[in-house]
C-alpha cells in the first residue's frame, strides 16, 4: 500500500507549509467536498502561508504528518468501507495517530459520523467508528434536507454558520464532546445542536463545501495550525461576505 | 410481442382510458394556448388522475424503448428516434424532456397509432416505468452525482436498476460498459448489448459497486482487484471520432451535434437501432443530421452576437460542456440558478474544475451568480458579473459568445431570447 504524497504549489517552502490531507475522496466525496480543501488552501495562501496538499485514496496509507485532515460525505456503503479501512491501521497509524498528536480533523456529514464512536449502517445497525470524538450517530426518522443556520459556540469565535444539510443521521454527544453550534434553522444533530468538537477534532452536518460560506470556521481551523493570522485583505473577502449575507438573508437571519 | 395494431389505438382502449386521453389532450391544448409550456405534462397529469393505469394501457401492443441515465437522455432519445426513422413508421416520443409518468402518458396519448415509442425516463422512475410499459429495450447511459437534495444517491439508484432489470427477462438492455455503476446495474439482465460509450467523469466510480474495493483502471479498461467484477466485452465502440460496429467496421461519426458526449449518445442510438434490424449505415444519415435538441446547442443571433446555448445540470454535464467550448478569446457566459428543478443546493459547483476558463473573458449570471463568483475566485478565474444575457453581450462586445447554463437558468435565457430552437 503506497502512502499519499503531498503536492505543493510554486511557493513550497518545506516544513513551514500548511499540510492539508483530503482523506479518501474516492469514497467520501459526494457533493462539492473538494470545496473545503480549496477554501483552506486559498485562505492560507492569501495570508502568505504555502500549502501542500495530499489527496489520499482508500487504497493508500493516510500520512500521519498532516496539519489538517478533511473527511467528506458519502453514501451508506462507502461510509462503512471508509470507516473499516481507516480503522485498519489501529490507533498508531494514519488518521488516529495524527489526531492523537494534535492534528486538526474537520469532518462533514458521513465523515462526521465516522470520527465518532459508532454510526448507523445500511439497515440502521450500529457500525463502529474511529472513536476520535465522543459522539454516537444513528438513523433518524426522516431526511433533513435544506439550508441550515447555526451559531457556533462563542468560545470558538467562529461566528454564525450557514450551509446546506442533506442527511438522515441523528447524533448524540457524550460528555467528552461539545456542540459546535446551536441550530437557528434546520436539523443538525437532531436535538437543537449542530456538529461537535473536542480538542482539534471538529464535525458538522453542514455538507459538502461547508467552509465556503463560513470563512470564520475556516480561519479557526487554520489558526489552530499557524497561530494568530493576519486578517484577510478585504478585497479578497468581498464576494464571500456578500454570498454569506445573501444566503443568511434568504433564511431570514442576519449575518 | 404482437406487431399487428388496430387502425387507431385509441379505439382499442377501455372507455375510461379513452376519456382520460381525450380530456388530457384537451387540457394539453388549453395549456399550450395559454402559453404555459409545451402542454405535454398537464394532459398526462389529468389523464392519470382519471385512470391511474393509463400508461400501461397506452403502452400495450407497442414496442417501447426507455432511455435513462444522468446525462444525455433527451439528446439520445432524439437520436434514437432519428435512427428508427429508417423503418418508415410513426414513433411516439417525449422529445421535450418531460420524463416522469405524466410526460410518458402524454407522449403516447398524442401518437395513438405509433407502434414504436422512444421515451426518456427519469433515473429514479425507471424501474416503475419499466414495469408499467413492459419495455422492449432499456438504455442505460451513465450515472453520476446530480441534484442530491431531491434525487436518490447513485449507488442506491444502481441497486434499484439492477433489481428491476434482473426481473425483466424479456427486455434488452443497451448499457454503457465504460461506466462501472451502469455496468453493475445491467449485470443481472438477461440480454445486454454492451457499448463502449466512454466515461469522461470518473469521480463517482472509483470504487467497485459490487464489493467496494478501489477499482483499477488501465486505459479504457477497468476491473476490480478483489472480486470478479470487470468491464464486460463490448459489441459497439466509440473510438475517438469513429464508431466501430459489431462487424469490426469503423466509420467516422460526423455529427451536427458537438462533442464527445454526443458521439457517445450516437453510438448508443446505433446499438438501439440494431435491435430493430437497422444497420449503422441505414441509421447514420438521420443521426448525423440532428442539430439542436429542445433548444440545446442552438445558435442564436442577438444584438450582433452569435450565441451558442449549452445546457449543463451537474458536474459531469459541466465537464462535457467545458470540453466543447470553442477556444479563447471567445467569451463565455455561465448562468446558475437553484430552483427546485435545478436542485436547491449549489454544492456541486465545487466538483467542477473551472481552471480551464482562465485567460478568456468570462461572465457570470443567474439567480445564484454569487455562488458561481466565489467558486471562480477560488479557481483564480477572472470574471465579470452580468444582470442578464443582454448585459453580458453589451459588456463582451464580441461577435460570438458561448453560454452554459443549468436547467431553469437555461429556460430563462431561452425565454429572454424568444424561446428559440
Amino acid at each position: 500500500m503506497s502512502e499519499g504524497e503531498y503536492r505543493s504549489g510554486p511557493a513550497y517552502r518545506g516544513p513551514s507549509a500548511v499540510r492539508l490531507v483530503w482523506v479518501y475522496p474516492d469514497l467520501l466525496s459526494t457533493y462539492g467536498d473538494r470545496g473545503n480543501l480549496l477554501v483552506l488552501a486559498r485562505r492560507a495562501r492569501l495570508r502568505g502561508y504555502p500549502v501542500e496538499i495530499a489527496e489520499v485514496n482508500s487504497d493508500q496509507r493516510v500520512p500521519v504528518d498532516g496539519d489538517i485532515y478533511l473527511l467528506g460525505g458519502g453514501e451508506d456503503l462507502p461510509q462503512i468501507l471508509a470507516a473499516r479501512r481507516l480503522a485498519a491501521g489501529g490507533q498508531r497509524a494514519g488518521l488516529a495517530a495524527a489526531a492523537a498528536r494534535g492534528a486538526v480533523v474537520f469532518a462533514v456529514c458521513a465523515g462526521y459520523q465516522i470520527v465518532g464512536a459508532e454510526f448507523g449502517g445500511v439497515e440502521g445497525e450500529p457500525v463502529p467508528g474511529l472513536g476520535l470524538i465522543d459522539i454516537r450517530s444513528g438513523r433518524g426518522d426522516r431526511r433533513g434536507v435544506g439550508e441550515i443556520v447555526a451559531d457556533t459556540d462563542p468560545a470558538l469565535g467562529a461566528g454564525r454558520l450557514t450551509g446546506f444539510e442533506n442527511h438522515q443521521g441523528v447524533t448524540r454527544l457524550g460528555p467528552g464532546a461539545k456542540p459546535l453550534a446551536t441550530v437557528i434553522a434546520g436539523v443538525g444533530n437532531g436535538d437543537g445542536t449542530e456538529g461537535a468538537y473536542a480538542g482539534r477534532v471538529v464535525g458538522t452536518y453542514l455538507h459538502g463545501p461547508a467552509l465556503v460560506r463560513n470563512p470564520g470556521l475556516a480561519d479557526m481551523l487554520l489558526g489552530w495550525v499557524v497561530g494568530t493570522m493576519p486578517p484577510a485583505d478585504p478585497r479578497q473577502e468581498d464576494l464571500v461576505l456578500k454570498l454569506r449575507a445573501e444566503r443568511l438573508a434568504a433564511q431570514g437571519a442576519p449575518a | 410481442m404482437s406487431t399487428s395494431s388496430p387502425p387507431s389505438r385509441r379505439f382499442g382502449l377501455p372507455f375510461r382510458a379513452r376519456l382520460a386521453t381525450t380530456v388530457g389532450g384537451a387540457a394539453g391544448r388549453a395549456s399550450r394556448l395559454a402559453g404555459r409550456g409545451d402542454g405535454s405534462v398537464i394532459g398526462g397529469v389529468i389523464g392519470l388522475r382519471l385512470k391511474p393505469d393509463l400508461l400501461s394501457l397506452l403502452a400495450r401492443g407497442r414496442q417501447v424503448i426507455l432511455v435513462t441515465g444522468t446525462n444525455g437522455k433527451t439528446t439520445t432519445t432524439r437520436l434514437i428516434t432519428a435512427a428508427l426513422g429508417a423503418l418508415g413508421q410513426q414513433v411516439a416520443s417525449n422529445a421535450f424532456g418531460a420524463n416522469m409518468e405524466a410526460g410518458l402518458v402524454a407522449a403516447l396519448a398524442k401518437a395513438p397509432d405509433a407502434t414504436l415509442a422512444v421515451l426518456e425516463v427519469d433515473e429514479k422512475y425507471m424501474p416503475a416505468m419499466l414495469t408499467a410499459t413492459g419495455a422492449r429495450v432499456v438504455v442505460l447511459l451513465n450515472l453520476s452525482r446530480d441534484q442530491m437534495d431531491r434525487a436518490a444517491e447513485i449507488w442506491m439508484l444502481a441497486r434499484r436498476w439492477r433489481a428491476a432489470l434482473a426481473g425483466a427477462p424479456g427486455c434488452r438492455v443497451i448499457a454503457n460498459a465504460d461506466d462501472p455503476l451502469v455496468a453493475w446495474a445491467a449485470g443481472q439482465a438477461r440480454q445486454v448489448t454492451w457499448v463502449a460509450a466512454g466515461q469522461r467523469w470518473h469521480d463517482d466510480s472509483w470504487c467497485c459497486p459490487n464489493c467496494g474495493s478501489h477499482l483499477r483502471r488501465d486505459g479504457e479498461d477497468w476491473y476490480c482487484g478483489e472480486c470478479p467484477n470487470r468491464r464486460p466485452p463490448v459489441r459497439w465502440m466509440l473510438a475517438g471520432d469513429e464508431v466501430i460496429d459489431p462487424t469490426g467496421r469503423s466509420r467516422p461519426l460526423d455529427l451536427a451535434l458537438p462533442g464527445r458526449a454526443n458521439r457517445s449518445n450516437a453510438v448508443v442510438a446505433l446499438a438501439v437501432a440494431e435491435v430493430f434490424g437497422i444497420t449503422a449505415s441505414q441509421a447514420m444519415g438521420a443521426v448525423a443530421q440532428v442539430r439542436s435538441v429542445a433548444g440545446r446547442y442552438t445558435q442564436v443571433e442577438r444584438h450582433g452576437c452569435a450565441l451558442r446555448l449549452l445546457l449543463a445540470k451537474n458536474p459531469a454535464g459541466w465537464l462535457e460542456a467545458l470540453d466543447i467550448l470553442v477556444p479563447p478569446p471567445v467569451p463565455v457566459l455561465l448562468a446558475v440558478n437553484a430552483q427546485t428543478p435545478d436542485g436547491k443546493d449549489t454544492s456541486w459547483l465545487w466538483d467542477v474544475d473551472y481552471r480551464r476558463l482562465r485567460g478568456r473573458p468570462v461572465f457570470v449570471a443567474g439567480e445564484r451568480k454569487l455562488d458561481l463568483a466565489v467558486r471562480l475566485e477560488a479557481d483564480e478565474v477572472a470574471f465579470r458579473m452580468a444582470g442578464s444575457v443582454d448585459e453580458a453581450i453589451a459588456m463582451a462586445r464580441s461577435p460570438s459568445m458561448e453560454v452554459i447554463a443549468n436547467y431553469t437558468a437555461f429556460q430563462q435565457i431561452r425565454a429572454a431570447l424568444g424561446r428559440v430552437g
